[in-house]
């Protein structure tokens, strides 16, 4: 079963058209990129099959329930981590991690369950600190393990690098790659065009509310004879 | 896994921090203290004789002279002379005496004292007040001094009635009625007891409540609005909704943690506000209210506080709606004006009038306004307007419950996130529009 079908997805804002009829397929246990330029669609869509925003009209399914009719179900098997996503700053991590947890297990499960999100977010001491004290690349991690600690079977994870330097970049990038071979499917959006080629398995650009082009990065590269995404990205959304 | 339960206690950890409690805290004992120091104030301006200096130059023999059965008037009176002279070139030692000592005046009796009063003419007492502040409460240590002046006065009253030989009582001639008052409001027959007294005795609820649920409004409104605003700032608030958890558990966890917390800070206040509230209310000491039917029993605390709640729900009810359109934390502290006055104009209604004597369409506006019903609601409850209280607390629950719907429409909607949205013409979507799109979530 794919992880997740959008099918001919439309969102208005009044008169303002922000998604224009967009198509896509993310199989079950890839890393699917969604790429293109500001103000394209790219978090409306996140935010869409996250189940934050209504459907204009159109479909979406992940792993087969209906994020429109069956949003509850969907939540729970997904996860999503928002663009310059904080967590409460009066919670340490650890509380913050076990707050999280209490909507997915109870009892030991759930103690297993924040066990494993500090291990991912491998904070150290720090996990006792509160959440206010930590630099940009502490919250990151900590809310990857947020994100991923309920083991969902899809991830939904917006600008995931963004504002982080080289070394926090890197880590967080193997964070990914690591749960996406524990079997976890992602979606991901991302500026970083070096980012999207090492990570991901398929790529969709999304340009004025339309998916203009999909593929395999190598494919794509191929298809437009160029040494990288990022000339892909500019010759497929250049007039 | 109890989902509410989780919600709260992580909505009242967020919301009561040392840094939340602290100025509650503070202000409370601030109420207090500056309670006390009033009551202190008052009471001795009540309580205690004056303390004076004196200056006699009349020069009539002490048998015969005005001025020396007045210092023996003072002295009946238990007035307390630091100073005691005769002479005009005692004055500036009269002064230094009256600084001293912290007499509260030096009263000079003029050298045709006891001639005046026997020319028919009025008699004149010189007066240096000692001046210690310019603070409201500086000016109390005056009334022991007019007092002492009055009572001279009606003393030589008295005296020179006498002594026309036609009076027996000179008391009697000066005040011939004496009254005895019974009050009658609403269905409440208060005997022995006036209206001055009663609105007296009363003032103190009638001043204390208003204020304590406005500054609770403010307050817990300001936390909801801002809370929501530092969520979207955050993004937490999107972490939230994507959890598997319906959006009217986190609706109702929101407001139950909130009003919570709001119910704790009333509480410091309320204890504050009290202390502060008896400084005031050392004339009444003497009337127990409970004596004229003007008491609350357990039931009436009971509804009160529940109507209390039902404000403070109604008042987070208002703000949730008010913080969806808050975008960040900063917009969120100015949404709070709304609420401020929505709060504050029953508080001046109630403080200064009562229901009951309002034109209509100011009867409608406050009974509109949810806060009015506990503003009003112990004195309600004290003279029995059962349908009042009973048609406030119906209003009450409805406007909890619609503002509960409305919010809970708003979690469901795009709004939350999106904000208003403008049409191409720059005409902005109504609210009912985009609420109306909200999903089954």
């Amino acid at each position: 079963m794919d992880a997740l079908v959008v099918k001919n997805l439309y969102k208005n804002y009044g008169e303002i058209v922000a998604l224009d009829g967009i198509n896509f397929t993310v199989r079950d246990g890839e890393i699917f990129g969604l790429i293109g330029p500001n103000g394209a669609g790219k978090t409306t869509t996140l935010r869409i099959i996250s189940t934050l925003l209504s459907i204009s009209s159109g479909e979406i399914k992940v792993f087969g329930k209906d994020v429109a009719t069956e949003s509850n179900e969907v939540r729970k098997i997904i996860s999503y981590l928002p663009e310059d996503a904080g967590a409460y700053k009066n919670l340490t991590g650890r509380a913050y991690l076990d707050f999280i947890a209490s909507f997915f297990a109870d009892g030991e499960a759930r103690r297993e369950m924040v066990r494993y999100g500090m291990e991912v977010a491998d904070l150290g001491d720090r996990i006792d600190s509160k959440v206010e004290t930590y630099s940009k690349g502490m919250m990151r991690r900590l809310l990857i393990a947020r994100a991923i600690m309920a083991k969902p079977k899809f991830a939904i994870l917006d600008e995931v690098t963004s504002g982080l330097d080289v070394v926090n970049a890197f880590e967080i990038r193997e964070i990914i790659q690591k749960i996406a071979k524990s079997g976890v499917s992602i979606l991901l959006s991302s500026h970083n065009m070096f980012e999207v080629e090492y990570l991901c398995d398929r790529v969709a650009l999304i340009d004025h509310g339309k998916v203009v082009l999909e593929g395999t990065p190598a494919g794509l590269k191929q298809r437009y004879g160029a040494n990288n995404i990022e000339e892909v990205f500019t010759k497929a959304v250049s007039p | 896994m109890n989902h509410l339960y989780n919600l709260i206690k992580k909505e009242v950890k967020e919301l009561l921090t040392p840094a939340s409690v602290l100025p509650i805290v503070v202000m409370a004992l601030v109420f207090a203290s500056l309670g006390n120091l009033t009551g202190t104030a008052i009471s001795e301006s009540q309580e205690s004789s004056a303390t004076l200096a004196v200056i006699n130059l009349d020069p009539t023999a002490e048998n015969d002279s005005y001025a020396a059965f007045a210092i023996e008037v003072m002295a009946a009176y238990n007035v307390t002379l630091v100073y005691n002279g005769t002479s005009a070139s005692e004055i500036e030692d009269a002064l230094q005496a009256m600084k001293d000592q912290g007499a509260a005046a030096l009263l000079i009796f003029d050298e045709n004292f006891t001639t005046s009063i026997k020319a028919g003419e009025k008699a004149a007492i010189q007066v240096y007040w000692n001046m210690k502040g310019t603070g409201l409460f500086d000016s109390l240590s005056s009334a022991p001094v007019y007092n002492t002046l009055n009572v001279i006065s009606s003393a030589i009253t008295m005296e020179l009635i006498e002594g026309q030989g036609s009076i027996v009582d000179a008391a009697n001639a000066t005040a011939p009625l004496v009254t005895y008052s019974n009050t009658i409001l609403g269905d409440k027959e208060m005997i022995g007891i006036d209206p001055m007294t009663v609105s007296g005795l009363l003032d103190s609820q009638n001043m204390m409540m208003p204020i304590l649920i406005m500054i609770i409004i403010v307050m817990v409104g300001g936390i909801i609005i801002s809370s929501m605003g530092m969520e979207k700032e955050n993004k937490t608030l999107e972490t939230l909704l994507t959890l598997p958890v319906n959006r009217t558990t986190i609706v109702a966890g929101k407001l139950i943690g909130s009003a919570s917390v709001g119910l704790v800070f009333g509480l410091i206040y309320m204890v504050g506000m009290a202390y502060y509230m008896q400084g005031f209310n050392l004339a009444s000491a003497d009337y127990d209210l409970a004596q004229y039917g003007l008491s609350l029993d357990l039931l009436d605390w009971a509804i009160l506080a529940l109507m209390m709640f039902m404000a403070i729900l109604c008042a987070l009810g208002l703000c949730m709606i008010l913080g969806a359109f808050a975008k960040n934390y900063k917009a969120a502290q100015s949404l709070t004006l709304p609420i401020s006055f929505l709060a504050m104009v029953p508080m001046f209604i109630v403080m200064f009038t009562d229901f009951n004597t309002l034109p209509l369409f100011l009867q409608v506006l406050v009974f509109a306004i949810p806060f009015s019903h506990p503003m009003m609601g112990m004195n309600n409850l004290m003279f029995d307007n059962t349908l009042l209280v009973y048609g406030g607390m119906v209003y009450l629950t409805v406007f909890t419950l619609a503002t509960i719907f409305i919010t809970v429409r708003l979690y469901k909607s795009d709004i939350l996130l999106t904000g208003f949205r403008f049409k191409k013409d720059g005409s902005a979507m109504s609210l009912m529009k985009g609420l109306r799109r909200s999903r089954k979530v």
